[in-house]
């Protein structure tokens, strides 16, 4: 094991995965001589050439196109989009033609095309280069959606999405590229639609994904010292979502919090709970509460009152340990 | 120069995709296929004229207007038939339609519902050849008024800068939807747009067949040759509305006989008579057998099961 930053977990997995096959292309803005906005694609332009680096026009749509078409021959294109609000400028590509190509043409086509995108607030870019759209996509059929919170899981899903012969929307948590975390020497995969356990409690069932793991976790700490145990999830992939690993784990504990950074109206703590008020009511014993952003634009200056935290968590854990 | 097997074959071609897409009206208007369906009759020696001169390998993106771009590309009738009418042995299980046909074996990628939605896709297909050192070309169809999408520009932009193997074939018809072309944009050519991608744009006839031929055998053989993407419009003439059933309201009776005129089938039948390559008797003959063709497609459609309920969930993740 060693230690490793996100973002240079994101790189290897690049690497690693053309290294082992020469279908596996990257595309998008900056990624070739520059190495990325944020990084994530330094080192490929030299070692892979300008033949599978391919830096592109500021043209969201033609790189989507691009890698669509090039995916239903058989290539494997990685296409980057520089920020994860920036998908929203491609989303006929996106949703109307990635998503549909295979159920419209009935399995003509099969589309391995991994769309990286970091969204995320925390770093002051403003309403325009903060979101998190993690729901927009999950409401889509055709697309998978993860959404990795730790250097492992980023490296393992990201090979596993590039291997994936689906559309995968890999989405990237810009605050969390430099955070730091246990990786293997060995290569290793980790399966898309299997959530992590990453804290084991008795107590009640926090459901996080991205950021919001880590808040999960240091509010776990927390309500710790006064005896409650949290059994933390990290979904990791959105869609499909996992929900075996939430149903055993509310069996257990019979209470549920859904945590995440994108507003909290109509998001996915929305779908989370209602799926688990639908299937095991009788295991409930209070109502599944929802933490998440409020529903205003993500603001340059007032992020620190936008975004949801481990003090949030942990409120709404007392709130349903109260029933 | 184009020889009599050739030209034979761009009657057919044109003669075909008339008479399947008349029928197409005519089986719509009795309700025999649902949804709506989009017909370009009097826009034939575009498909014939620019599809003739591919090869099985070369691939077409086509639009909602597109049955003549599939048939011309070679796309088998029985099964083409049994598509448009939803059933399950339709290229795409009948999920497809009208719409968004496609034939990976006839080199037909598929139409696509968003105007100017196949552009960019048509330059990812053509990417995949250069990637790979494919010999084939990419021919991407879309409308007058696909050409005001962002997606023409982000497309031809890209495909001319990495010079890949794609001709983008405008087919204007002058009308994007209800709307003349004078209202929509300035430029009367098309073609035009091509100077400011650095790539050669042409101008034709979209109704001589032959005119076509020649224009899409230089695109295509510059494609084949690395010397980048073409844009080629030709300019022809829709007959009808928009859809079928589509009244019309905002063309004079007048303009919607005027536009028969140009009818490119008349036109190279004429030329095909006058030089002797065909007398009358073959034409009545292509006719028959066309008629047999499209006979047999119906009845395959026909005959054809509705896929079960379970196929909903089929082929949404691979």
């Amino acid at each position: 094991m060693r230690e490793t930053r996100y973002i240079r977990a994101i790189a290897e997995a690049l690497h690693e995965e053309m290294a082992r096959d020469e279908d596996v292309f990257v595309v998008g803005e900056d990624v070739g001589g520059p190495g990325g906005a944020f990084s994530a694609t330094k080192g490929l332009m030299e070692a892979y050439g300008e033949r599978r680096v391919r830096d592109t026009p500021i043209s969201e749509s033609a790189i989507i196109g691009l890698a669509i078409g090039a995916a239903a021959e058989g290539l494997r294109p990685v296409a980057e989009v520089m920020f994860a609000d920036f998908l929203t400028v491609c989303m006929d590509q996106l949703v109307n033609q990635m998503a549909k190509t295979r159920y419209m043409f009935g399995g003509m086509y099969t589309l391995p095309v991994v769309v990286r995108a970091p969204g995320g607030a925390g770093l002051n870019a403003g309403p325009q280069h903060s979101q998190s759209l993690e729901a927009w996509f999950a409401h889509v059929p055709g697309l998978k959606v993860v959404s990795p919170a730790t250097p492992y899981d980023a490296k393992g899903l990201l090979k596993s999405s590039i291997r994936d012969d689906n559309p995968v929307i890999f989405l990237e948590h810009k605050a969390l590229y430099g955070s730091k975390g246990e990786i293997p020497d060995e290569e290793y995969l980790v399966p898309l639609g299997k959530a992590d356990v990453k804290r084991i409690g008795k107590d009640v069932t926090v459901v996080a994904a991205s950021r919001m793991v880590h808040e999960a976790l240091d509010a776990a700490k927390d309500l710790s010292k006064d005896g409650i145990e949290a059994e933390v999830i990290d979904l990791r992939t959105i869609t499909p979502l996992d929900r075996e690993t939430i149903f055993t784990s509310v069996e257990k504990t019979s209470r549920l919090v859904v945590a995440h950074e994108a507003v909290k109206a109509f998001g996915i703590g929305a779908e989370i709970s209602a799926m688990v008020t639908e299937e095991m009511l009788d295991h409930l014993d209070a109502p599944v509460l929802r933490v998440g952003a409020p529903f205003v634009p993500v603001p340059f200056n007032l992020e620190r009152y936008y975004l949801p935290n481990a003090r949030d968590i942990a409120a709404a854990v007392r709130r349903v340990m109260e029933y | 120069m184009v020889n009599k097997e050739e030209l034979l074959r761009l009657l057919y071609l044109m003669v075909k995709v008339r008479r399947v897409e008349e029928c197409l009206v005519d089986i719509f208007s009795q309700g025999k296929i649902p949804g709506f369906i989009h017909v370009g009759i009097g826009q034939e020696a575009v498909s014939a004229g620019v599809c003739s001169c591919l090869r099985e390998r070369d691939v077409v993106f086509t639009t909602h207007r597109g049955h003549g771009q599939a048939l011309a590309k070679g796309i088998d009738l029985n099964r083409f038939m049994a598509e448009i009418y939803g059933r399950r042995d339709g290229f795409c299980k009948g999920k497809a339609g009208s719409m968004h046909i496609a034939s990976r074996e006839a080199g037909v990628a598929g139409s696509n519902g968003i105007v100017g939605g196949g552009l960019p896709i048509a330059v990812g297909n053509a990417f995949a050849a250069q990637y790979r050192n494919e010999d084939r070309v990419t021919v991407c169809f879309f409308g007058d008024g696909a050409s005001n999408e962002g997606t023409f520009h982000e497309s031809l932009n890209l495909a001319a800068l990495w010079n890949l193997p794609v001709v983008f074939c405008c087919e204007n018809n002058g009308w994007a939807q209800f709307t003349p072309q004078k209202v929509y944009m300035k430029l009367q050519n098309i073609s035009k747009r091509a100077e400011s991608y650095g790539m050669i744009g042409v101008t034709v006839d979209g109704d001589d067949v032959l005119m076509v031929r020649e224009e899409a055998e230089k695109a295509v053989e510059r494609a084949i040759r690395g010397m980048g993407p073409t844009l080629l419009e030709c300019k022809t003439h829709r007959w009808l509305g928009h859809y079928v059933g589509d009244p019309q309201k905002y063309r004079t009776t007048e303009e919607v006989e005027e536009v028969r005129k140009f009818d490119p089938i008349i036109r190279f039948q004429k030329y095909l008579l006058e030089n002797k390559h065909v007398d009358r008797q073959y034409l009545d003959g292509l006719e028959a057998g066309i008629k047999m063709e499209i006979e047999e497609a119906l009845a395959f459609a026909e005959n054809s099961p509705i896929a079960p309920a379970e196929e909903l969930f089929t082929d949404v993740y691979a």
